[in-house]
């Protein structure tokens, strides 16, 4: 399986990756899609943006084996994984899943246990800049935490 | 003694002043615990940061460890909150 995964300052377009997943092949049936953008506000107070940064030596390894896991889950034929990072205003997109299959359940699946493993195996952080000039990083949240860990259920 | 190069990242960073440092710790510390217990105490900001124990993760050469991993001469130790990316 192909494996895209980036980490970028700059802006990603969807239907290039798209275009780029699909490219040259004809045995895929589905691909799931998640955009993660950031919102105008957090715990009722509006944000001027979000700061992301990253341990870059780090990143690339962990988001590499998150895409290895969804593979030994799913049968993916191909997937992209791309994480920007850097300051980004509210509107913008922050990552992108992509998970290609020949049936929709298994691309929805492995979309969905992509992001939430995203969210909680790899070295990301966020803070908020707030419309007052105050900046806060964000708390890790124990539902993602859950989100994540319903995929080791039974 | 060995030599490490440490690694901090968003509040830990902050909070010690630096993104990394080189250091030499002697041979009692052995694991993750060891060295955070030793970082703390370089230094007020050390102690500030490392003081929130629970609320902090770590990675030995770019991969997830626990407080009882084994870190050793050379290796990279990078100290950070628990992830918010996504």
């Amino acid at each position: 399986m192909d494996a895209t995964v980036r980490v970028q300052t700059a802006p990603f377009d969807v239907s290039e990756e798209l275009a780029a997943l699909i490219a040259g092949r004809t045995d895929i049936g589905g691909i799931g899609c998640f955009v993660g953008t950031v919102r105008d506000h957090a715990g009722g107070r509006p944000i001027r943006a979000m700061s992301l940064e990253h341990y870059p030596a780090m990143t690339e390894r962990a988001m590499r084996q998150i895409a290895e896991q969804a593979r030994a889950r799913w049968s993916l034929l191909g997937c992209a994984l791309i994480h920007r990072v850097g300051e980004l205003r509210p509107g913008e997109a922050i990552v992108l899943v992509l998970a290609a299959s020949a049936h929709r359940q298994a691309a929805l699946d492995a979309t969905s246990f992509l992001i939430d493993w995203l969210k909680t195996g790899a070295p990301f952080w966020k803070k908020e800049v707030f419309l007052d000039g105050e900046s806060a990083w964000v708390a890790a949240r124990a539902d993602d935490e859950q989100a994540a860990a319903r995929w080791l259920g039974p | 003694m060995a030599r490490l190069r440490i690694l901090y990242f968003a509040w830990l960073r902050e909070r010690v002043g630096a993104s990394e440092e080189e250091v030499e710790v002697p041979d009692g510390v052995a694991t993750v615990a060891d060295l955070t217990g030793w970082l703390s105490a370089r230094g007020p900001r050390h102690a500030a940061a490392f003081a929130a124990t629970r609320a902090i993760r770590c990675a030995v050469n770019q991969a997830f460890a626990g407080p009882q991993a084994p870190i050793a001469a050379g290796d990279e130790v990078a100290f950070f909150p628990p992830v918010t990316g996504g």
